[in-house]
């Protein structure tokens, strides 16, 4: 655990990816097998489900800590983080403990079946025996966020600098189903092999957006045209008779979406397609707020089935008749699709195909943006037709053009501290809108909140104004004088009745603080409806 | 047991907090007749006061950042009757000269922190536990999530830093404020493993301090000092030196704050900072409670910090307590989210090379003080 906890706190002290990647590798270097499958799974968000829940933790942290419950809870607004909160409150003491990351894995692992006053006694003994870092990291460990600033790219790098695997090739042994508590680091990262080939996806290529002007990619008769449609990119592999649905955060979902089970049969086995999860009602893409019942949900009913089935969109295809053909160029991958589609009879499963569309001139590539949000795309996928398919975000051949984002001027109502590296900043904002209530007057309803979009220096700049024109407080919330209007762009919006405006935004943020606008300037909920196509 | 006085001893107006029966100021923040100044810090120590009395190690201190002001300087404990009310300064721990105000009348006895910590810096006259009946304490980090470590152990953390970065054949920048952090961290550094280089503001405040106490040697980096001088060294300087043109001499450089906020990882990411050593010039959690609970006080005024939190809690462990508003900051500065009170620092230096601020004699201010 000392070893870990080591490099956490290595990692956090610095903001340098570099110097990030370098004391990973370091790590990687000496840590024991065991504890580099277990660090692999940790960055690469396999984590043991949660042994206990928040509510009994904050109240067995707070007992060493011998403070009232409401203490612990300010606390932990003005600290933001409930592991971080935990580790500074308990005590330190003279105790140490020697125990192994994998150890405490096991341990935390054999906990979910405890009883709670096992569980407490475990807790109690382990927060008194480690410091300050090894505290945090163990908690967090246990309540399962673990975000140190690291993105599994730079994970597969150091550890590929460590092992001297190619990079690539780590990233693909990465992918899937594998079980940290049970695959050895020679199974998962060295050995060539096959067991678990059945459900591997391949590692997504993903796209850049495009920089400056579009019509600096050369001749437009090299590149083709798709639209970006606005679900779940995912990867649905055919092996064996069987099938496996994948979600880009590698996830796989194909329990919770039991219509594609009607793939096999009639797409031949050794079949990989890279594809879009899309809401599709009434031969209408749906929105985005469509999906959102289908996400959470694993246990699917008959009455979801009926009311938000899903398509997947086709992009690409990745592995045909048991081939990876990823070192093609798109060109021929689409070919091959096409090829695949031509066999499929219309109507007979939930799989289409997303139109390549080849242009002569890049007005036409206009002129199609300009159509995305008549299709319900997000804007456009540019693809050079000699690409292959590559691992990861990589720059050149592929590149997304989304359409403008939506937008309106809203005012600041509500406001609420940040978490992680803006704990003690006012971040989180809640925004509203004019509307008519019953009586004819203009009053302002909430309708979206947005995290991001300003500058730490603007962020400083509101979280000062904030402190001083808090009308209340509401534990972490603070309600302020309407005064700030915001530009907010968003992708997308639709009706809702879960929101008290009616209306849902998709990937609402700020776009600019409107210093020219007084809040009497700022738009109406009609005003935003009037966007819904 | 004291005796109730009709009226509070001290109350808090819109200048300060008042003794009305002395006419005398605690620390004001707008102009007044009388004051007396805890420390050098300029939310506590402010400009266009007819008289200032403070400890005489603050009067240095006070004159380089005020220029000519009437002030006198007393001892410890020394104590001295204005209208029937006795005041006597007693250290606070918090910086070279900080000193708490003990306000006595008629037999009730209230104290006045300022800024103050109870650990012994090495540097600081080491704070004393006055009892009272009243005890107005500041509370900067009045949260239970603030433990500090003992400074030694954090000052082995430093020097290891700067030795590691040595090693890598880099520079150290460490940033704290100009006046009290920074002699703190120069007079604990480990001077073999290489030379003190300091900023022009930190550099100016320490000539101020050598002649009260001593400190290990230190080097201006000036237009002329040159970037091999200062690779592998440690350089000294204020925070709002952080990402300033001025850093790029140090070029290979680390960066470090040392400040109680270091505490919050989101503190010092935020900040771009390298790295964070927790190290603060105030009470932690246990060190506002155990001296609270050391003066006997049964009435507790928390001013500046966590004040609204923490007052509740100490209702709850059976004070009379409550919270009034300052405006004092506490170890805001080095959150960067004021640069204040350093830039007020730097133009006072400015000021202070143009002229040579005249020696008054002391006990002119104090007379008239005493009148």
């Amino acid at each position: 655990m000392k070893n870990f906890a080591n490099l956490i706190k290595a990692l956090d002290a610095t903001n340098k990816t570099n110097v990030k990647v370098d004391a990973l590798t370091e790590y990687f270097r000496h840590a024991s097998d065991e504890d580099k499958v277990w660090t692999i799974a940790i960055l690469s968000h396999r984590r043991p489900p949660r042994p206990v829940n928040t509510t009994l933790l904050r109240i067995w942290a707070n007992e060493l800590a011998n403070i009232p419950m409401w203490l612990f809870e300010e606390s932990y607004h003005i600290v933001g983080d409930l592991a971080e909160t935990i580790a500074l409150i308990v005590p330190t003491t003279r105790e140490h403990s020697d125990k192994s990351l994998t150890e405490y894995l096991r341990e935390i692992i054999a906990l979910r079946k405890k009883s709670d006053e096992e569980k407490r006694a475990y807790l109690h003994e382990n927060w008194l025996a480690l410091n300050f870092y090894e505290r945090l990291v163990f908690t967090k460990l246990i309540t399962g966020s673990f975000r140190i600033g690291l993105s599994q790219k730079l994970m597969t790098r150091a550890l590929s600098k460590a092992v001297s695997v190619d990079e690539d090739l780590i990233a693909h042994k990465l992918m899937g189903d594998w079980n940290p508590n049970t695959v050895s680091f020679r199974e998962l990262i060295l050995e060539e092999k096959s067991s678990d080939y059945l459900s591997k996806p391949y590692p997504f290529y993903l796209a850049y957006a495009i920089e400056g002007n579009v019509a600096d990619l050369g001749d437009a008769k090299d590149w083709s045209i798709e639209h970006k449609w606005d679900g779940i990119r995912s990867q649905t592999i055919i092996r064996d008779g069987e099938i496996f649905v994948w979600s880009r955060g590698e996830e796989l979902v194909t329990d919770k979406y039991p219509e594609f089970q009607n793939f096999i049969g009639v797409i031949p086995d050794g079949t990989v397609i890279d594809g879009e999860i899309l809401p599709y009602k009434d031969d209408t893409i749906g929105s985005f707020n469509d999906l959102q019942t289908r996400i959470g949900r694993k246990n699917v009913s008959a009455s979801v089935l009926k009311n938000n089935p899903v398509i997947i969109k086709a992009y690409d295809l990745l592995e045909w008749k048991g081939e990876d053909i990823r070192t093609r160029t798109y060109a021929e991958r689409r070919h091959l699709l096409e090829v695949l589609f031509a066999d499929i009879p219309t109507g007979t499963i939930p799989l289409h195909l997303s139109e390549r569309i080849c242009l002569n001139s890049w007005e036409d590539v206009v002129a199609e943006r300009e159509r995305s949000r008549d299709l319900h795309s997000e804007g456009l996928m540019i693809k050079r037709n000699d690409s292959i398919y590559q691992v990861g975000r990589k720059k050149g051949d592929w590149w997304k053009w989304k359409i403008e984002p939506l937008a309106i001027d809203a005012v600041l109502t509500y406001a609420m501290r940040g978490h992680g590296r803006r704990s003690n900043l006012f971040t989180d904002y809640t925004f509203a809108l004019w509307q008519q209530n019953e009586n004819g007057e203009r009053e302002l309803v909430t309708f979206a909140k947005a995290y991001s979009g300003l500058t730490d220096a603007e962020f400083r700049q509101v979280d000062n104004w904030i402190q001083r024109n808090t009308l209340e407080r509401f534990g972490p919330v603070r309600s302020v004088t309407p005064e700030l209007v915001f530009e907010i762009g968003f992708e997308g919006i639709s009706l809702s009745k879960r929101h008290k405006s009616g209306v849902a935004t998709r990937f609402p943020r700020i776009l600019r603080w409107r210093h020219d606008k007084k809040i009497n300037e700022a738009n109406s909920i009609d005003d935003l409806k009037a966007l819904i196509c | 047991m004291a005796k109730k006085n009709e009226k509070a001893l001290l109350c808090f107006n819109d200048k300060g907090i008042y003794c009305e029966i002395a006419n005398v100021y605690l620390d004001p923040w707008k102009a007044v007749e009388n004051a007396i100044i805890t420390h050098g810090h300029s939310d506590h120590s402010r400009w266009g006061h007819k008289n200032y009395i403070t400890h005489h190690f603050n009067v240095p201190i006070i004159r380089h950042r005020l220029g000519d002001i009437n002030v006198a300087g007393v001892e410890w404990g020394e104590s001295f009757m204005v209208n029937g009310v006795k005041f006597s300064l007693h250290p606070a721990g918090h910086i070279v000269g900080s000193s708490q105000v003990r306000v006595e009348y008629k037999g009730e006895v209230w104290v006045f922190t300022g800024d103050y910590k109870t650990e012994d810096d090495g540097i600081a006259t080491p704070y004393e536990v006055v009892k009272c009946n009243t005890f107005i304490t500041e509370c900067t980090f009045g949260l239970p999530a603030f433990n500090w470590l003992p400074q030694k152990e954090v000052f082995t953390d430093i020097n290891s830093w700067w030795a590691e970065n040595k090693a890598e054949g880099k520079t150290s920048v460490i940033f704290g404020y100009t006046l009290g952090k920074a002699q703190r961290i120069i007079k604990n550094l480990d001077t073999s493993i290489g030379k003190i280089f300091t900023h022009g503001a930190v550099e100016n405040m320490n000539q101020v301090i050598r002649t009260i106490t001593d400190l290990p040697d230190t080097e201006l980096v000036t237009r002329d000092t040159k970037r091999e001088e200062l690779l592998g060294n440690i350089v000294v300087a204020p925070p709002s030196a952080h990402g300033s043109p001025w850093l790029r001499k140090m070029t290979p450089f680390v960066t470090a704050t040392a400040s109680g906020w270091m505490a919050f990882r989101g503190a010092r990411t935020r900040r771009a900072i390298d790295k964070g050593f927790v190290l603060s010039d105030h009470c932690d959690w246990y060190g506002l409670l155990d001296s609270i609970k050391a003066t006997g006080a049964e009435k507790i005024i928390s001013t500046h910090g966590y004040s609204d939190i923490f007052s509740r809690y100490l209702r709850e462990i059976g004070y009379d307590a409550r919270t009034a508003r300052t405006q004092y900051e506490g170890e805001s500065a080095e959150m960067g989210s004021s640069h204040e009170a350093d830039e007020s620092d730097e133009k006072a230096f400015e000021d202070v090379l143009k002229t040579e601020a005249p020696q008054s004699d002391q006990g002119d201010s104090i007379k008239s003080f005493l009148k």
